[in-house]
């Protein structure tokens, strides 16, 4: 689903923020990306559809070359669905309406059909009585719930995750997750920038371990957790697993 | 003082044989109000425009809102007019230069436009600086869920800008209405305009004066009071003024 070949990407002409990336997720794979700050995890994930440009190396996403000039760039990002870390979700938009504004303008849905798929997406997150609210109203968790609504409002192939509960109260980071636990066992595919090494454990088929630009470890979840093979990870392990 | 106040000075007929005094302020006021707010009209437009040049990442783009902006800013007002309608006649061809001067309403049209651009370099300014305020998330955001730049930028980026510039927009509106008085140097009978009129056939020059000031400050009281209205109509809740 996802071919990330030696990808290279420059910040500047010294400061090489990926180094020689090479990686793939599978259809109805849930792969997490963990890994210092710094480590350009968030940097990757946002390559693959194309957010950040690299010079390097190529994505395939089904199919499609994602650094292709030739490529259709939003028909290709309205396939994929993102979640970030500060949930973006539009403040001037009521919460139905968020959901709504790309279905209409994006897939050419009818008012009352992105309506009509927006209430229920609302609905299985939980949040059917916000739908008039506007983003400032509801709390957190509530927005990034939203967030994964508005992303999924557009049928995706994949679902991209940019850190989503690092912005969050401990007692939202569940709410968020349980969400997407249920996405990955409907058999979403799946890449997670994410720190929730418990949401790991649970749902991940792989899990990609970055330092300094680079995958350092690209292992099964089992073999991840049970013994990482480089040093730096097993540093990174001992220190997060050992509160 | 030696002065002979006459407040009736007002209901005397004018010198030109047309109605009172004070319906030579009001032809007067009706011209400022026409001049302004078609000034006001070319300065959103073309202030927009430029304003979403100058927060495009491409270089020409900006450099071509620089550029603008700079031209029309740093030349006094007064200056801008007299090069429209002294100057560039005399530089077009000679048929074009004779149509030009010979143009109805010329001073007015001069003045609009020229007052028009003048003010559009300060509304880019303020709109680019509207739009860097916005996290960059939101243009993400929007990119991700597959809206092309000039969606993402009608739907999502300007509505919010708008709002948060929306204080010193007002500010920009009553400059240009009161810079519309900078046009009696280019023979446009403006408020003004009437009011040193009255002054030279009545000597009356504190009523005329006085008269003028009045008014122009119940132009700007309206427009403020529409532009508050107007903050709070599309205030946000829980964003920004929204409460």
């Amino acid at each position: 689903m996802i071919e990330i070949s030696h990808v290279n990407k420059w910040y500047g002409p010294t400061f090489q923020v990926l180094k020689d990336c090479t990686t793939s997720v599978a259809k109805g794979e849930v792969v997490v990306v963990c890994g210092p700050s710094g480590s350009g995890k968030s940097t990757l994930i946002k390559c693959v559809n194309a957010l950040e440009p690299f010079q390097e190396g190529q994505i395939i996403l089904d199919g499609i070359k994602v650094n292709d000039p030739k490529t259709d760039l939003p028909k290709l990002r309205a396939r994929v669905g993102m979640v970030f870390q500060h949930f973006e979700l539009f403040p001037h938009l009521r919460i139905i309406e968020n959901l709504c504004l790309a279905q209409e303008k994006v897939l050419g849905r009818s008012h009352d059909e992105a309506m009509a798929k927006g209430q229920k997406l609302l609905e299985r997150v939980g949040l059917t009585v916000h739908a008039n609210k506007y983003p400032a109203e509801l709390s957190g968790g509530q927005q990034q719930r939203v967030a994964i609504a508005r992303a999924l409002a557009m049928d995706p192939i994949a679902m991209l995750f940019d850190e989503p509960t690092s912005a969050l109260d401990p007692e939202m980071i569940s709410e968020v997750l349980d969400v997407m636990v249920d996405l990955a066992h409907e058999g979403m595919t799946m890449m997670v920038v994410t720190h929730e090494m418990g949401f790991a454990s649970k749902v991940a088929h792989r899990v990609i371990f970055m330092d300094k630009g680079e995958i350092v470890e690209d292992a099964l979840k089992t073999d991840f957790f049970g013994s990482p093979r480089s040093e730096r990870a097993q540093k990174f392990l001992s220190k997060i697993l050992s509160h | 003082m030696n002065y002979n106040w006459n407040w009736h000075i007002f209901f005397e007929p004018n010198p030109t044989g047309a109605g009172t005094y004070l319906d030579m302020l009001v032809s007067g006021l009706l011209l400022t109000i026409k001049t302004a707010l078609l000034a006001w009209i070319i300065a959103l437009v073309f202030g927009t425009i430029i304003g979403i040049l100058r927060s495009l990442p491409s270089k020409t783009a900006s450099w071509v809102g620089f550029a603008y902006v700079e031209f029309f800013r740093n030349m006094p007002l007064l200056v801008q007019l007299f090069l429209w309608f002294f100057v560039l006649p005399e530089l077009l061809p000679r048929a074009a230069g004779l149509w030009m001067k010979q143009l109805p309403n010329a001073p007015f049209w001069t003045a609009a436009i020229g007052v028009g651009l003048f003010m559009s370099a300060r509304v880019a300014v303020q709109l680019a600086a509207g739009i860097a305020s916005l996290p960059r998330g939101q243009k993400q955001a929007a990119t991700a869920l597959g809206l092309t730049t000039g969606q993402g930028y009608r739907y999502v980026l300007l509505p919010i800008a708008f709002r948060i510039i929306l204080p010193p927009l007002t500010s920009e509106f009553l400059n240009t209405i009161k810079n519309t008085s900078v046009a009696i140097t280019i023979g446009l009978i403006e408020l003004t305009g009437q009011a040193r009129a009255m002054q030279e056939f009545s000597f009356q020059v504190f009523e005329a004066f006085t008269a003028a000031t009045v008014m122009y400050l119940a132009i700007n009281i309206v427009v403020v009071t529409g532009m508050r209205l107007l903050e709070r109509s599309l205030a946000i809740p829980g964003y920004i003024a929204g409460k």
